[in-house]
């Protein structure tokens, strides 16, 4: 009876053993043939585009999908690739400090009153959708930038080519600090994560040592917590770069390539989605944003990828100082 | 030391962080609330732009409780009837498309309804391409272009047949607010001023084209900010459709389509801007001192933004009103075709005919059954309710600032909805 029992338990346990491992090798594998998948329908969808424009897509910076003389498409990917990279770093810019500058309050710095209120707010932040972003963008950062922000850079700064020109607040700069404003939660929330689990044995360490605050998050914190800083900022990266909605709003939408940040530019997000709807009857134009997100595909996985060599330098160097 | 003085007045700490969060909280909404108040003038005019949709959607609300006193205006002369049509199985019908017919086509479906509570038809405005694109997928029964059809489009979609539902116009539009030019003052323009504008030719506002056009009005030498659509509009075909017609230079150049490529955005020295949207044009240029765009005519006005006067085909510099646009379409040469009801009225003849004037259509499958969303039941009500649509639907156009249409293309529209038909059965019977 007692082994009847047994018997009983150890084929059910064999059936949820079995049950669990199929489900998690369906999970594991959801995600790698997702991607594959998601690589297919863009290679696909691009190869006219690929065989009709060739190399010359990625170095041309035309964009004459029907030309008037009723001749092929002319496109070159060029200006949306450059508005992409170039947004994607003014936001870094300004959103990588302000989010560690988060972070390190939240876990050094805020009293225990201070710092589930300031994690509920930036956290709060992140839950707002793209296009809210974009409305205010449009309505509040924009003129804000062209009354204020971007006269101001000219007037002081004019005389380097990137802060040169006329404004009108619509350009790269104004998406720039837009896309900063949105990926700064996505930054603080995992550096502060990252940054809480440095062990408290680090900090005691430098404050038994004299260290002041300053040089206990210098020297104890940040460089134990670097790896998890650098992949919050591949991660608040690759939000960026994606970002569609809100750059459309506020980047002006124009097929350039300029030496001022103030001045109209594209990405490949925006250009996809302001003109996926005008392809029909055009394979190649069609095929060509396609291309574009493959594109994109391509540049996210290289600043990915940069990101991890970043990692792993850090972690090896980080083994070493805590050797000496 | 820290943490002793935490321990020792823990529960106080714990009142101190709630009293803290709330304080948090009221002072974002108090700076929120102050800076709107701070910058009341310009985010009104900028706030009224973007409700736009919204306020002209109330307009068709309010339209709706007041139809019962409104009376057939010009379709008095329209003589066709069709036999009595009595839905009793429900249907769904399904279109999308430009967002320039949206509040006419959406105050219809409501009061179809209404009449007809069997027949339910939604429709989403998603754009005059995106109408032409899920038409021609065939994932909605009927499709909205302010564009007529390319054959390009024709032969991606064998059987669609368009007709036009309702014309409207396209304003042009500026702000020279912080040069002391108000809404008061109407700039005149010429198409070959706007074209030249728009290939960053022109690029002060002080230009001698400009001020010869424009005596005893102190243009400003201001860089010009010419502002376009991003995304695919019907918009922008009637727009650069009008430059085709007129400027030979642009015809070459730039030619016309619902999305073209703008020379003014590459020239040195000329700023050019694509925004998504009547909205967003509308906000750019109300937000950029110096800038020139065009929006519906619907838009503007709803909006008080700045409208100048175009030169037209007689020489005229016309504002567009819905009188103006209606003399364009009575204006437009030749009678309507049914077979190819794709109507060009830019630049059309008359003293006061606005030339930026244009129709827009309806798509759908001419048998029906090509779509095979559409059955039998919903194809028999979509063709009811689109001769209902020319017909009666048309009260409502003037109230929702749109233009009725003239009698002879309701005469074309109705040879060619007799014509709709499923698997060779006509829809309609007369």
């Amino acid at each position: 009876m007692q082994t009847e029992v047994e018997n009983i338990r150890a084929r059910q346990r064999a059936r949820h053993h079995d049950f669990l491992r199929t489900i998690l090798i369906i999970a594991a594998f959801a995600m790698p043939v997702i991607a594959a998948l998601s690589l297919y329908a863009l290679l696909n969808g691009s190869l006219d585009s690929i065989q009709a424009l060739g190399f010359g897509f990625l170095t041309s910076t035309a964009w004459v999908p029907n030309p008037p003389n009723g001749g092929p498409p002319i496109l070159g990917a060029l200006p949306a690739m450059y508005g992409s990279v170039v947004t994607t770093l003014i936001s870094l810019l300004f959103a990588v400090p302000i989010s560690l500058g988060i972070a390190l309050f939240q876990s050094e710095l805020a009293p225990r009153k201070f710092r589930l209120p300031s994690i509920f707010l930036v956290e709060l932040l992140a839950a707002v959708p793209s296009v809210v972003y974009g409305l205010w963008g449009i309505l509040f950062l924009v003129p804000f930038m062209s009354k204020y922000v971007d006269p101001g850079l000219v007037g002081s700064l004019g005389f380097i080519p990137i802060f040169s020109g006329e404004t009108n607040g619509l350009g790269m700069f104004t998406a720039g600090v837009i896309l900063a404003i949105m990926i700064i939660p996505y930054g603080a929330a995992v550096m502060r994560e990252v940054i809480t689990a440095v062990p408290r044995s680090q900090r005691e360490a430098c404050i038994a040592l004299g260290g002041t605050t300053l040089e206990t998050v210098r020297m104890g914190v940040i460089p134990y917590a670097s790896t998890g800083i650098i992949a919050a900022v591949v991660l608040a990266m690759g939000r960026a770069i994606g970002e569609t909605m809100a750059v459309t709003m506020v980047i002006g939408n124009v097929a350039r390539i300029s030496p001022s940040l103030f001045l109209p530019s594209e990405t490949i997000p925006s250009v996809i989605a302001n003109e996926f709807t005008e392809v029909a009857g055009n394979n190649i134009y069609l095929a060509a944003l396609f291309e574009l997100g493959l594109i994109l595909f391509a540049i996210a996985f290289i600043m990915n990828l940069l990101g991890r060599v970043l990692i792993s330098r850090l972690t090896f160097q980080g083994g070493r100082s805590a050797n000496v | 030391m820290r943490s002793m003085i935490r321990m020792s007045s823990k529960n106080n700490k714990r009142n101190v962080g709630i009293v803290a969060l709330v304080v948090v909280i009221l002072a974002a909404v108090a700076g929120g609330y102050y800076f709107t108040t701070m910058n009341t003038t310009q985010s009104t005019s900028a706030t009224s732009i973007m409700t736009s949709e919204a306020s002209t959607m109330m307009s068709s609300e309010s339209s709706i409780m007041t139809s019962a006193t409104m009376t057939e205006t010009s379709m008095a002369s329209v003589t066709s009837s069709i036999a009595a049509y009595n839905p009793t199985t429900p249907v769904s019908i399904v279109g999308a498309g430009a967002t320039f017919p949206q509040p006419l086509i959406q105050t219809w479906t409501l009061q179809y309804h209404t009449l007809y509570p069997a027949v339910s038809i939604s429709y989403s405005g998603i754009g005059s391409g995106g109408g032409i694109q899920q038409i021609t997928a065939k994932t909605v029964d009927f499709g909205a272009s302010d564009a007529p059809l390319t054959s390009a489009n024709f032969a991606a979609a064998p059987g669609l047949v368009l007709f036009p539902e309702t014309l409207g116009g396209v304003a042009i539009t500026y702000n020279l607010a912080a040069f002391g030019i108000t809404n008061t003052t109407v700039l005149k323009f010429t198409p070959d001023v706007i074209a030249h504008i728009y290939m960053g030719l022109i690029t002060k506002w002080n230009d001698p084209a400009l001020v010869a056009l424009n005596p005893g009005v102190n243009l400003p030498n201001a860089f010009i900010t010419a502002v376009h659509r991003s995304d695919g509009s019907g918009t922008t075909y009637a727009f650069t459709n009008f430059l085709s017609v007129t400027v030979p230079n642009w015809a070459a150049q730039v030619n016309y389509a619902t999305s073209v490529t703008w020379p003014v955005d590459t020239k040195a020295g000329a700023t050019g801007v694509g925004a998504k949207g009547n909205p967003g044009v509308a906000g750019a240029v109300v937000n950029t001192n110096g800038a020139i765009g065009y929006v519906d005519v619907i838009y503007a006005v709803s909006n008080n933004l700045a409208v100048g006067a175009v030169q037209n085909a007689a020489g005229n510099f016309v504002v567009p009103t819905l009188q103006t646009i209606l003399y364009a379409a009575a204006n437009a040469t030749g009678t309507p075709n049914p077979a190819d009801l794709r109507l060009h009225i830019v630049n059309a003849a008359g003293p006061q005919s606005y030339p930026i004037s244009t129709y827009t259509y309806i798509l759908v499958y001419r048998d029906m059954s090509a779509n095979p969303s559409t059955t039998h039941d919903k194809a028999v009500a979509l063709a009811h309710f689109l001769w209902w649509a020319i017909h009666d639907g048309q009260q409502y156009s003037s109230a929702l600032i749109y233009v009725p249409l003239p009698a002879n293309v309701v005469a074309a529209d109705e040879q060619l909805l007799m014509t709709l038909n499923y698997q060779g059965t006509p829809l309609l019977t007369g």
